[in-house]
């Protein structure tokens, strides 16, 4: 039986890196439809905003761990076999989406509406409005719960490990089967997801004073 | 020809009808002032002129555009239209310089020289040349209700219109905001204001309408309607008001 050292160490380290890997691809990808999302439950066209409202609704109501299942096994099982690293990449998107989503909906909603009428009376469009007055002011409101999020996020990412993914809970898991030093090793992972995640919410905290303080500029 | 007709304008919030067949034509270069109490559908009225209220029977024709609630043509109209607010409504992100180029370059399309030059010739009309770099924040009331009357102006419109505009300041900035307007209608603007300041309808508008229960109630040149009103809301009104 071996022990737990250097290169056990290393291997956690190794691993902490698909974790911030596949932080950064679900982030990315369920940033992209989570704005979408978050725009269309703001339109004026009720079927877009139902769509919308449905997809969020279902997301937030049923665990990730089911996404994952039915992207991995399920699709697995009607002939699409996705690599672990993209059906755990999907699944988190499809997290994430909803999530920000509403957090972007909400951050959109906190700009006064006012702002939407002087907008308009200077004869801009929709799509100028937002590009040029909302979503400026929008993001400024929507930065300390999005990097929140994104703690939360990098958190979640151990449910992948369960298809079979090695980030830094897989790899914990991994080295303790070998070693048999379970305190050791889950106070290392622990310790290694601190890392991450403690700068991030002191930046979530320290965004929020900043940008409550002066929201000019 | 008229450069605003309002015609048996009806609008209803829900069950409520707040608009109760509204007629008004303003000439061009005329001042008008609208007064009533709060309540009175005079602020409604307004909203109504640039399509951000939207009615439900009559017709409103703004220097020949139709209102109506085709995004399109309110976009059209809104270049025609200047609007400014009681609360200022600027755009907290931008400078001052940035807050008056916006809608010149975006919506029209102007060169980013032309519409620096613009802006900078509508500051000097609000006499703010000095702030261009500023922050809205660091403005106080009157100066930011002077920057959103150069944003409107910087569209060239053929009409603006006030919507209690120094209502949200302190009386010491409310004299700046009022110098300003009072300039804008010696040099021709067409103006259609609703206010709380009876000294300025009466000495700057050329028509003040009194509105009441959502309906014209009465109207004419000010000096006249001032002095000698003639239905027993309105000298209710302007006793309240004058002392």
């Amino acid at each position: 039986m071996t022990t737990f050292g250097w290169p056990e160490f290393m291997f956690l380290v190794r691993a902490t890196g698909w974790t911030l890997l596949l932080t950064a691809i679900a982030f990315v990808l369920g940033g992209i439809a989570g704005g979408a999302l978050a725009i269309m439950r703001l339109s004026s066209r009720a079927a877009l905003r139902r769509i919308a409202t449905v997809y969020i609704l279902v997301i937030q109501s049923v665990p990730v761990l089911m996404v994952l299942f039915m992207s991995y096994y399920g699709l697995a099982l009607a002939g699409f076999e996705l690599p672990p690293l993209l059906a755990a990449s999907i699944s988190l998107g499809i997290y994430v989406s909803a999530y920000l989503a509403e957090i972007w909906r909400g951050s959109i909603e906190a700009v006064p509406f006012q702002q939407w009428e002087a907008s308009a009376s200077l004869a801009l469009t929709r799509a100028q409005q937002y590009r040029y007055v909302i979503l400026p002011q929008a993001i400024r409101i929507s930065l300390p719960p999005t990097v929140g999020f994104l703690v939360q996020l990098v958190k979640n990412t151990s449910i992948v490990s369960v298809v079979g993914f090695v980030e830094l809970s897989r790899a914990g898991q991994l080295v303790n089967n070998a070693t048999f030093q379970p305190f050791a090793i889950f106070g290392v992972v622990a310790a290694l997801y601190f890392v991450i995640c403690f700068p991030l919410s002191r930046l979530s905290r320290h965004l929020e004073k900043v940008l409550h303080v002066s929201r000019g500029h | 020809m008229s450069a605003v007709v309002i015609e048996d304008v009806h609008k209803r919030f829900g069950t409520v009808e707040v608009l109760k067949g509204v007629s008004l034509a303003i000439e061009k270069g005329q001042v008008v002032a609208i007064i009533g109490r709060s309540g009175s559908g005079k602020s409604t009225l307004l909203r109504c002129v640039n399509g951000l209220e939207p009615f439900q029977s009559g017709r409103i024709e703004v220097v020949g555009h139709t209102v109506d609630q085709d995004p399109k043509r309110l976009r059209e109209l809104r270049k025609d239209v200047g609007i400014v607010f009681q609360s200022y409504n600027l755009f907290p992100h931008l400078t001052v310089g940035q807050n008056i180029m916006l809608a010149p370059r975006i919506a029209k399309g102007m060169k980013d020289n032309d519409a620096l030059a613009l802006a900078k010739e509508v500051l000097a009309q609000v006499g703010l040349t000095e702030k261009f770099d500023v922050y809205p924040d660091n403005l106080s009331g009157g100066q930011q209700q002077r920057v959103a009357i150069a944003r409107s102006l910087a569209m060239r419109p053929q009409v603006m219109l006030f919507d209690e505009v120094t209502s949200a300041l302190d009386p010491e900035l409310t004299g700046e905001v009022l110098l300003v307007m009072e300039k804008l209608a010696r040099e021709g603007m067409t103006m259609l204001l609703v206010t709380h300041e009876m000294n300025f309808a009466r000495s700057v508008a050329d028509i003040t309408v009194f509105m009441h229960q959502g309906k014209i109630w009465e109207s004419g040149p000010s000096e006249a309607l001032f002095s000698a009103p003639k239905t027993p809301e309105l000298q209710a009104f302007v006793g309240s008001n004058l002392k």
